[in-house]
């Protein structure tokens, strides 16, 4: 019963606000609001798209109110029927083919978008990134960079002048998933046998949020996403503090050597340990993460002793088992896992 | 019993014919998906058995289900003219050839699933040949118990010439099956080959 | 020519009342189109209940961040039974009730050509719906209380794997709706062949009512468009129980192959409900605005090219799934396409209107709210065809507000305005025309709160299929918003349930043609007899009653 209480509790109020906790910015995706060149683009269309079915709109829906009033019929003229028209080559002729030109038109305009965003090659300087959709969470990987994390997307600001890109490839490990940052770029799935690409060049530092968008299972509702977009130089500092293997903080020794003695190393990584399983997050740097489960929760010292006590607490139905371990050994790990920096 | 010619088609009488169409318009599409699924998973299996090693013309049972048209043709068309036992000759005729085209069939996937081990799970190939000739042959059998009932019917005395109509739309369900094998015989043994 | 009915019941024992197992029995044994037409039609306003319920405890939950009104697999399975009843419970049979009802009324014949399949289609529509409803019992079998199936309208694959959902929920949902898809294509059957050689005299091809032009164009469609869903839910069997791979990408399987196949249903089911629609307001507007339907032909032509085009825009759902760019542009121009028959088709609907003498009864209320609320829905299915653009607005709420103003603000309105309009003919009472005033506002009032806001969440970048959201999204007040229109609906419904049960006791009495129409079921009483004519009237032209009435100018060297 308390659980359950405990459970609705984190609901209401632990979902992590993450954009004006992370840095102050406005964190409504909106895909008026765009920083990256393929959003950009498609905004662009979409105000050339709403010209036209506005217009479309004034028209037609102004016909019909003229028509409506002007034509009802007035009280006490029941006389007779009103002159029967049955039809007019001239007229429906017209309005078959003006509606035809504008598709025309609508088409070739989309065509010229879509081979624009969808055909642009990867330039020298871009970052490659791996993003492995799973049942709740995102892993991220840079091959080239030697990097994996999870949940949070970090890359260059770029600069239209000399453009850095980012190149997403998008892969699955179980069901179809979504990749869907509004201000950054039109979505693309994320299908298990298929490799999908999708890229990005936010031109503005800040941080933007996204979440999975195709309906994959329990908590698809809670597979959030979360992308800093860094200036240059910082990028270059996230990178090798990614890239370090994790800290070996001498206080936090018991509970490392705990975690390579459970069963977690089965599952998740932890560079530089024994721990190496690649079924959960990289846990490398887990506490430069904002976020722990996806967006579930804040990732604080309470919340991950919490998850690693019990992930369903946290997220119903999360695919990491409870670990049932003692209070002591609990703390331990925990202690353990916040010196991951 | 008479030969009498059946009475001329009203308008009216020819629901049933429209009916058969409309029916094989649904089932055509439904064979079509299962065709499409089947031409895309061509090549496609991660592992063997491969349809070159294990899948050999089914020569016999091709021959009888498709002349077993021809014998449906000349039933339908001998109960019009008034020949009931002549008719029911020619459907057992073309019960017949079913039959042996369904012990063809059978005879075929006990060597797949017991001599070369494939079966629907084993492979791709598996997964879209096995519903793709077994669809088929349902319909076959489903095809061979119409015909049997209007075979029983004729020895019995019950089927009568007024009822040329009804048979007829039989044996046009049965030229749309065999129509289908046509189909199916070039997918899987020619082009999936 | 009076062909003496199979559906004629005998007549009682003169004076002694009928037990109401009688009328019962009669009824679940009827063969009689009229009887199942009904049956069809208020089969498909409860399940619109039940469905509506669904989405109304949905919207509570999403009116705010962070609501726990249900856990998150209960909101995951209503989505899920809204979508799937909705469209296989309540629009289908729906649509093809009142074909059933109206066709063979309209051509001039006296029942449809297979009426023991048109039963047989029912109480398999009717079993299907039982046994999708029963998974909210029986769902998960073993593995505890029984829950229903949680994958979605359109069930994706590999979801619907064994993997990934284990018992039986999605079995329910796989059978039920297949076995409902053979009740529609055995109605479908019985409708085209009903049209193509049961047509009255004179009532040629050119003469059909567009009503009935619609449903033979829906039901050609439902005989190529719904074997493949059966076919893909026969390999979706075979991959759940005998280890076949059709969708199985680990072993090589393409889980795209189901969206293709799904769709290529889909698409034109959307048509199939829609359509009908149309062919409502082809009847309602011209008798609602004296004047004859502007550009026959043409209405005609545009149905059938809706039909056939709409068999080539599938892959628009598809949009996001990394299609690439040539096969994305087909699919791009296709939909575009489609725009120009059913766009017109507004356009011969002002025609009518326009210079006519409009009366504005409870019928055709709907029949304008209609007008103005598909434009929209035709303006944003434009928007979502420009590729590039869907990329940001598939999967989020501004596809549900836009498929919402077809499918509610378009078919669902034209649904009641047909009601409105047919009532009459079927139960020989008209509805009060002040409940349906009500009705009509309150609902208009409660549609457009809902769904107009709804585009702003997805602008915003809310997706579907989310039990819940992040406060700091800027989501909240439109969620808000956008749940304070369900009460409102949900009233309106209960006007509407009101209006119905109260006139059946005490409307007001039509007589054979209280709307003063010019289509053949307007020839006979109220309600019909079993045997509908009792001579079946001789067509002259499209509008037959026309004729009758204004013998010195009939309609015939016009057309």
């Amino acid at each position: 019963m308390l659980r359950r209480a405990g459970l609705a509790w984190a609901f209401v109020v632990g979902l992590p606000a993450v954009g004006a906790a992370v840095d102050g910015s406005n964190s409504t995706p909106s895909i008026f609001a765009p920083v990256s060149t393929p959003a950009f683009a498609i905004r662009e269309l979409a105000f050339f798209v709403l010209g036209i079915t506005g217009v479309i709109f004034a028209v037609v829906a102004g016909l019909t109110l003229y028509t409506i009033v002007r034509y009802r019929r007035r009280p006490g003229d029941r006389a007779s029927e009103p002159p029967q028209v049955y039809g007019s080559m001239q007229i429906e002729l017209a309005w078959t083919v003006v509606p035809f030109l504008i598709v025309v038109v609508l088409f070739l305009v989309t065509a010229r978008y879509i081979w624009s965003i969808d055909a642009r090659p990867q330039p020298p300087g871009a970052v490659e990134v791996t993003i492995v959709g799973n049942q709740w969470w995102w892993e991220i990987r840079y091959p080239k960079l030697g990097i994996v994390t999870a949940n949070e997307l970090h890359v260059p600001a770029s600069d239209p002048a000399s453009p850095t890109p980012t190149f997403v490839t998008l892969q699955s490990v179980d069901v179809i998933h979504s990749f869907w940052v509004p201000q950054l770029a039109g979505k693309m799935d994320v299908v298990p046998n298929k490799t999908n690409r999708v890229w990005i060049d936010p031109r503005t530092p800040g941080t933007y949020v996204g979440q999975c968008a195709e309906y994959c299972g329990l908590q698809h509702g809670l597979m959030l996403l979360i992308v800093v977009v860094h200036p240059r130089e910082e990028f270059d500092r996230w990178v090798v503090a990614q890239q370090a293997p994790a800290r070996d903080d001498p206080s936090a020794r018991h509970g490392r050597e705990l975690f390579a003695s459970l069963a977690c190393i089965n599952c998740h990584t932890v560079r530089g340990t024994p721990a190496n399983g690649v079924f959960g997050p990289d846990l490398t740097h887990l506490m430069t993460r904002w976020t722990i489960g996806a967006g579930a929760a804040r990732n604080t010292h309470e919340n991950l002793r919490a998850w690693v006590n019990d992930p369903a607490a946290l997220k119903r139905g999360a695919l990491m088992p409870a670990m049932k371990v003692s209070r002591a050994d609990l703390d331990t790990l925990t202690n353990y896992l916040v010196t991951l920096k | 019993m008479s030969a009498q010619p059946a009475a001329l088609a009203q308008p009216h009488d020819l629901k049933g014919r429209v009916g058969i169409i409309a029916l094989i318009i649904a089932e055509l599409s439904l064979f079509g998906v299962f065709v499409v699924a089947y031409l895309f998973y061509i090549g496609k299996s991660l592992n063997g058995p491969y349809p070159r090693d294990v899948l050999d013309l089914p020569v016999v049972g091709t021959i009888c289900l498709l002349s077993s048209s021809i014998s449906v043709a000349l039933g339908a068309r001998a109960l019009r003219q008034g020949h009931v036992r002549r008719s029911g000759a020619w459907l057992f005729v073309t019960v017949a050839l079913g039959a042996i085209f369904l012990a063809a069939t059978a005879n075929e996937w006990y060597g797949l699933i017991y001599r070369h081990g494939l079966t629907i799970g084993t492979n791709l190939f598996g997964t879209t040949f096995y519903p793709l000739v077994g669809l088929h042959a349902t319909h076959v059998a489903v095809g061979l118990l119409m015909l049997s009932l209007c075979c029983v019917f004729a020895w019995t005395g019950a089927l009568r010439p007024v009822h040329g109509e009804r048979v007829e739309i039989v044996s046009w369900y049965w030229h749309f099956v065999d129509g289908i094998w046509v189909v199916v015989f070039t997918v899987v043994y020619v082009i999936g080959r | 020519m009076s062909v003496p009915s199979p559906t004629m019941t005998t007549p009682d024992t003169a004076g002694t009342p009928r037990a109401l197992v009688d009328h019962l029995h009669d009824w679940v044994v009827t063969v009689d189109h009229k009887r199942l037409g009904i049956m069809y039609v208020v089969t498909g306003l409860v399940f619109f209940v039940i469905a509506g319920l669904e989405a109304a405890v949905m919207r509570i939950q999403l009116a705010w961040s962070g609501l726990h009104v249900v856990p998150p697999e209960t909101f995951n399975r209503l989505f899920t039974m809204h979508g799937t009843t909705m469209v296989f419970l309540v629009g289908i049979p729906i649509v093809f009730g009142f074909g059933n009802y109206l066709v063979p009324l309209m051509i001039g014949a006296r029942d449809l050509a297979f009426p023991r399949l048109n039963a047989f289609g029912f109480w398999v529509l009717v079993f299907g719906g039982l046994l999708l409803h029963f998974s909210v019992i029986g769902g998960d079998g073993l593995y505890g209380a029984g829950s229903a199936p949680a994958v979605g309208w359109f069930a994706y694959a590999p979801l619907t794997s064994k993997a990934f959902t284990p018992g039986n929920a999605t079995d329910y949902w796989n059978l039920a709706v297949f076995v409902t898809g053979i009740g529609t294509i055995a109605t479908a059957v019985n409708l085209v062949t009903t049209t193509l050689i049961m047509r009255g005299p004179g009532m040629t091809f050119g003469r059909l009512p567009i009503f009935v032009w619609v449903m033979l164009t829906v039901s050609g469609m439902t005989l190529m468009i719904l074997p493949p869903l059966s076919a893909a839910q026969i390999m979706l069997v075979l991959d759940r129980y005998l280890g076949a791979h059709y969708f199985d990408t680990q072993a090589g399987g393409s889980a795209v192959m189901w969206q293709h196949f799904f769709w290529f249903f889909g698409h034109p089911e959307v048509y199939v409900l829609m359509l009908p629609g149309f062919g409502f307001v082809s009847e309602i507007i011209p008798v609602f605005s004296r004047k004859v339907l502007f550009g026959y032909p043409m209405i005609v032509a545009a149905t059938v090219s809706i039909g056939l085009v709409g068999l080539s825009t599938w892959a628009h759902h598809m949009f996001v799934v990394g299609l690439g760019g040539p096969v994305t542009t087909f699919f791009a121009l296709s939909t575009m396409l489609i725009a120009v028959p059913t766009g017109m088709k507004i356009f011969n609907w002002l025609g009518t209107m326009y210079g006519g003498k409009l009366i504005f009864r409870t019928p055709m209320l709907f029949s304008c709210a209609f007008l103005f609320q598909f434009l929209v829905a035709g303006l944003t299915g434009i928007m979502l065809s420009v590729a590039p653009f869907d990329w940001q607005l598939s999967d989020s709420y501004f596809v549900v507000a836009h498929f919402h103003f077809v499918l509610f603000g378009g078919l669902l309105f034209t649904i009641f305005g047909a009601v409105y309009y047919w009532f009459p003919k079927v139960t020989g009472r008209m509805l009060s025309e002040r409940l349906g005033r009500w009705h009509f506002w309150l609902l208009v009032i409660g549609f457009n709160i809902t769904f107009i806001t709804m585009h702003v969440q997805g602008i915003l970048g809310m997706p579907r299929r989310i039990y819940t959201y992040q406060p700091d999204r800027g989501w909240e007040i439109w969620n808000f918003i956008t749940t304070l229109g369900v009460p409102v609906q949900a009233i309106a419904v209960l006007i509407f349930v009101a209006n119905v049960l109260l006139s059946l006791r005490r409307g007001e009495r039509a007589g054979d043609d209280p709307w003063d129409a010019w289509t053949l079921e307007w020839a006979t009483t109220s309600p019909p007899p079993d045997y509908n004519f009792e001579t079946i009237p001789v067509t002259t032209s499209r509008r037959p009653l026309w004729d009758l009435k204004h013998p010195d100018d009939p309609d015939g060297p016009h057309e």
